[in-house]
C-alpha cells in the first residue's frame, strides 16, 4: 500500500509542518517515506510544493508520477490547481478556499471554485475563518491536514498522536490548540 | 537506529560518524543545510576537546583551500557548495589532486539540474573528471550515508581529494535512513616532504602520479559497493546505465525486458559498461545533469552500437530527470486523469514585504528614471528579484561579485551612470577585488551594498562582513566622502533619493550602503528573544 500526497501552497504558509505530521504518524507506524522539499528562492512569496509518499514497501523516486497522487493537500485554491496532472482518477482535493492574492493575473475566484468543483472528489475549507473564530488563529494548516484524514487512510488517533509529538517541544497549549484544530478539521470531512 | 533525514542531512551526519575535523563551506541551494545540520550538531552535543570546524567562510575558494590546510595537517575535512560554487573554488580543487592529500579530504557539489533556485546547471562530474579525482553519487539518503565514510576512506587510499556529487531533489528530499557508530577524529600528524609545493618540477612529478593512479581509481570503481551491476543481462533487448538519483526513477518505472547497470561511483568502470553492451541489444542511460556518460561510452562502445539518452532526444536535453521522462524514454510514458488546470497563473518568488531591498529598488528606480541611459547591474542573492515585476530594476546577474565588475567595464565603455546593487555576503563573497579594481582605475561608478547582516536567501546564515563594510571600502581606498549609510526605509526616501543622486553624479567611486536586517532574521531573533523571556 502506497500513498502519494502533494503539499502545496504559498512559500510560508506552513505546508513543511504539515509534512513533518504526516511523516511522524508515519514513521511511528514503520512505514517507508520519502518527502521532496522546496528550499531555496522559490520558498520567497512564490508557488512552493512538496511530494511526501508513505509505503509499506520501500519507494524508489522521490517524486510522485503524474496521474499518482492519491491527495493533494493546498493551502491555496489556485496552489491545488496546479498540481492537477499529478492527481490519479480517485485521488482527493482537501484545499483552503481563501484565495492567497500576490500576483496580478491571480484569476477570478469563482472560475477557481468552478473548476476545482468540476474534479469531483474536493474538500474547500475556509480554514483561516476556522481557525480564527475557534481561537487556534496559528493552526489553519493543521485544520487542514485534519480534514484530509480520511483522504489519507491515516486513523485519526495516530495523527493526534503525532501532533503531539511534533508540538510537544513547543508547550502544552500550542499542542492542545494543534489537536483543537485537528479535530476541528476532522469534522469537516 | 533510524533518522527521518534529508539527503544533506545524511550527508552530514555520515561525514560526522566518519570522524571528521572540519567543515569548509560557503551556503548555496541545494547544499547549505549540510553545514547547518553540522553546527545545529556541534551546538547541541559537542564532539569533544577539539570540537568540530563549522564556521561559514567567505567563500568557496577560502573554504576549499582551510580544508586543504585541514587535511594536510592530517584530519578529515569536508567541503560543501552548490554547485557554481565549484567554479569559485576549482583552482584549489584541481591543484589538491596534485598535491594528494594526507587526511580524508571530500568535496561536495550539490548540483541543481533545473534550476530551481541557480543561474545554470553545470554538472559537477566534469569536475571530478577533470581533476582525475574518484567522483561518488549517491542514489538514496541511505546511500548519502554510507558514501561519506566510504569516500573519506577512499580519500585517504588513495591520497586524492574525493568528489561527492548531490542534486537537488536528493539534497532537499527526506528518508528514514539507518546509522551506525561513529569513529574518532584523526589525530593530528601533518604531512612531511616537499610534494605539497607545486613547483614545476614537483608538479610534473605529482601530475605524473596522479595520472598513474587512474588504474586504481577504475579498478576502486568497479569493485565499488556502490556500482551495481546487472546480474540478469543475458539476451535482455534493452540495456539501462542508470546513474545516481536517475536509478531510483527507473526502478520505479520497473522496467520490462530490460538490464539495469547502476553506476554512483566514477571513473565509468569500462568493462561493466562492455559486459551490458554485449548482453543487450541497446543502451539507454538516464542522468541527471549533463550528458556525462552518455558521451563516455561512446569512447567505449564506438559509434555503430546504439547509445540512447539526452543526446539522442529520448530524454531532454535539459532539465532534471523526473518518473514521468523517465517512463516517456522507456516507452511506459506516465498517464494523467486530468488535464492541466486553465484557471493558473504563475506565482514567481518575490521579495518579502518590509524588506530592506524593496525600499533600495525603489529609490533607484526613481533615480535612475530620472537619467536616460542609466543601467543597474544586480548580483546574485534575494535582490536579484529586483530583475522582476514590480521593480524590473536590474540589468544583469551573472555570478557573485560581477555587479561590481561588470559595472566598471561597463563604465570603462562609457556607459553612464554605471551602477551596482550587490548584497553584503556577496560584497564580501567575490566583491571586493573588483571593488579594488575600480578604486585604482578610479571608475566611474556607484555601488550599493545593500546590507541586511545575513546571508538571506539561503536562509539566514551569518555573513562575513557584518559591521565591517566601512572599513572594507575605506580600506581598498573608496574616499571617506564617498562611503554613504542610509536605512532604507520608505519615511528616508527623500535622503536616500538625494544621496543617490549626489554620487551618481560623482565621476570616480562611491559606495553606498543602505543597511536594515532581513525581515525574515528580524522576526526569527524577536521570537527567540520572547522565548528566552
Amino acid at each position: 500500500m502506497t500513498v502519494n500526497i502533494i503539499l502545496c501552497g504559498v512559500g510560508g504558509q506552513g505546508i513543511l509542518s504539515i509534512a513533518t505530521i504526516i511523516g511522524e504518524a508515519a514513521m511511528n507506524e514503520n512505514l517507508y517515506i520519502k518527502q521532496a522539499e522546496v528550499h531555496g528562492m522559490s520558498q520567497r512569496g512564490g508557488d512552493v510544493q512538496s511530494n511526501l509518499r508513505i509505503s509499506d514497501q520501500p519507494i524508489a523516486s522521490d517524486l510522485i508520477p503524474k496521474g499518482k497522487a492519491d491527495v493533494i493537500i493546498s493551502m491555496e485554491p489556485m496552489e491545488a490547481l496546479r498540481y492537477l496532472p499529478y492527481l490519479s482518477a480517485t485521488g482527493w482535493i482537501i484545499t483552503s478556499s481563501t484565495p492567497f492574492v500576490n500576483i496580478p493575473a491571480y484569476p477570478p475566484i469563482e472560475d477557481i471554485r468552478r473548476e476545482l468543483d468540476g474534479v469531483g472528489n474536493v474538500i474547500a475549507i475556509d480554514i483561516e475563518q476556522m481557525a480564527k473564530e475557534n481561537d487556534v488563529p496559528r493552526s489553519a494548516n493543521v485544520i487542514l491536514l485534519g480534514a484530509a484524514q480520511k483522504a489519507l487512510g491515516i486513523e485519526y488517533e495516530k495523527l493526534e498522536d503525532a501532533v503531539r509529538r511534533v508540538f510537544a517541544r513547543k508547550g502544552d497549549s500550542v499542542v492542545a490548540a494543534n489537536i483543537k484544530a485537528l479535530k476541528l478539521g476532522k469534522e469537516a470531512q | 537506529m533510524k533518522k527521518l533525514l534529508l539527503g544533506d542531512e545524511a550527508l552530514a551526519l555520515g561525514a560526522l560518524h566518519a570522524g571528521l575535523s572540519g567543515v569548509y563551506a560557503y551556503p548555496g541551494t541545494p547544499s547549505t543545510e549540510i553545514t547547518e545540520y553540522i553546527q545545529n550538531y556541534e551546538a547541541t552535543c559537542p564532539t569533544g576537546p577539539n570540537g568540530i570546524h563549522c564556521r561559514w567562510c567567505t567563500n568557496e575558494k577560502t573554504a576549499m583551500e582551510a580544508a586543504l590546510g585541514m587535511s594536510y595537517a592530517g584530519r578529515r575535512a569536508l567541503v560543501c557548495m552548490k554547485h557554481v560554487g565549484m567554479n569559485v573554488c576549482a583552482d584549489a580543487f584541481i591543484n589538491a589532486a596534485i598535491t594528494g592529500v594526507k587526511g580524508g579530504l571530500v568535496v561536495v557539489a550539490a548540483d541543481d539540474p533545473s534550476m530551481h533556485s541557480s543561474q545554470n546547471e553545470q554538472d559537477s562530474r566534469f569536475y571530478g573528471k577533470f581533476a582525475l579525482v574518484p567522483t561518488l553519487e549517491p542514489s538514496t539518503q541511505q546511500e548519502t550515508y554510507e558514501a561519506v565514510r566510504f569516500a573519506f576512506d577512499l580519500s585517504e587510499r588513495l591520497a586524492v581529494p574525493v568528489l561527492l556529487r548531490m542534486v537537488t531533489r536528493l539534497a532537499h528530499s527526506r528518508a528514514s535512513v539507518e546509522v551506525g557508530t561513529p569513529i574518532a577524529q584523526r589525530p593530528l600528524s601533518p604531512a612531511e616532504g616537499k610534494n605539497w609545493v607545486l613547483l614545476p618540477a614537483i608538479a610534473r612529478r605529482q601530475y605524473a602520479a596522479l595520472v598513474e593512479k587512474q588504474k586504481d581509481m577504475e579498478h576502486e570503481a568497479s569493485v565499488s559497493p556502490f556500482n551495481k551491476r546487472p546480474t540478469d543481462a543475458a539476451g535482455k533487448k534493452l540495456g539501462i546505465i542508470a546513474c545516481g538519483i536517475g536509478y531510483n526513477y527507473v526502478t520505479e518505472c520497473q522496467p520490462k525486458d530490460a538490464a539495469v547497470l547502476k553506476i554512483s561511483h566514477y571513473p565509468l568502470p569500462a568493462e561493466q559498461v562492455r559486459e551490458l553492451a554485449a548482453a543487450c541489444q541497446s543502451i539507454l542511460v538516464v542522468e541527471d545533469g549533463q550528458p556525462v556518460v552518455e558521451n563516455e561510452i561512446k569512447g567505449i562502445l564506438g559509434s555503430e552500437y546504439e547509445v540512447r539518452g539526452r543526446l539522442t532526444g529520448d530524454l531532454p536535453r535539459t532539465g532534471e530527470l523526473t518518473p514521468d521522462n523517465v517512463a516517456a524514454a522507456l516507452g511506459t510514458p506516465s498517464v494523467s486523469a486530468h488535464a492541466e488546470a486553465k484557471n493558473l497563473a504563475p506565482r514567481p518568488p518575490q521579495l518579502c514585504p518590509g524588506c530592506g531591498h524593496r525600499d533600495v529598488y525603489t529609490a533607484l528606480n526613481k533615480v535612475a528614471a530620472e537619467i536616460p541611459g542609466a543601467r543597474i547591474f544586480g548580483d546574485i542573492g534575494c535582490y536579484t528579484l529586483g530583475a522582476l515585476k514590480p521593480f524590473e530594476s536590474i540589468a544583469s546577474c551573472v555570478d557573485m561579485g560581477a555587479s561590481i565588475t561588470m559595472a566598471k567595464g561597463a563604465a570603462d565603455a562609457g556607459l553612464r551612470p554605471a551602477i551596482a546593487v550587490i548584497g553584503d555576503s556577496t560584497f564580501t563573497h567575490s566583491g571586493m577585488t573588483g571593488l579594488l579594481d575600480a578604486v585604482n582605475d578610479k571608475s566611474p561608478i556607484t555601488v550599493i551594498i545593500s546590507d541586511n547582516l545575513t546571508t538571506a536567501m539561503t536562509g539566514g546564515q551569518d555573513s562575513a562582513g557584518t559591521n565591517k563594510f566601512e572599513a572594507i571600502c575605506l580600506g581598498l581606498g573608496v574616499e571617506p566622502e564617498h562611503v554613504r549609510v542610509v536605512v532604507p526605509l520608505p519615511k528616508n526616501m527623500e535622503e536616500i533619493t538625494r544621496i543617490l543622486r549626489e554620487e551618481i553624479q560623482y565621476e570616480g567611486v562611491s559606495v553606498i550602503i543602505p543597511r536594515r536586517e532581513c525581515i525574515q532574521t528580524l522576526q526569527r531573533h524577536l521570537k527567540e528573544k520572547k522565548l528566552k523571556g
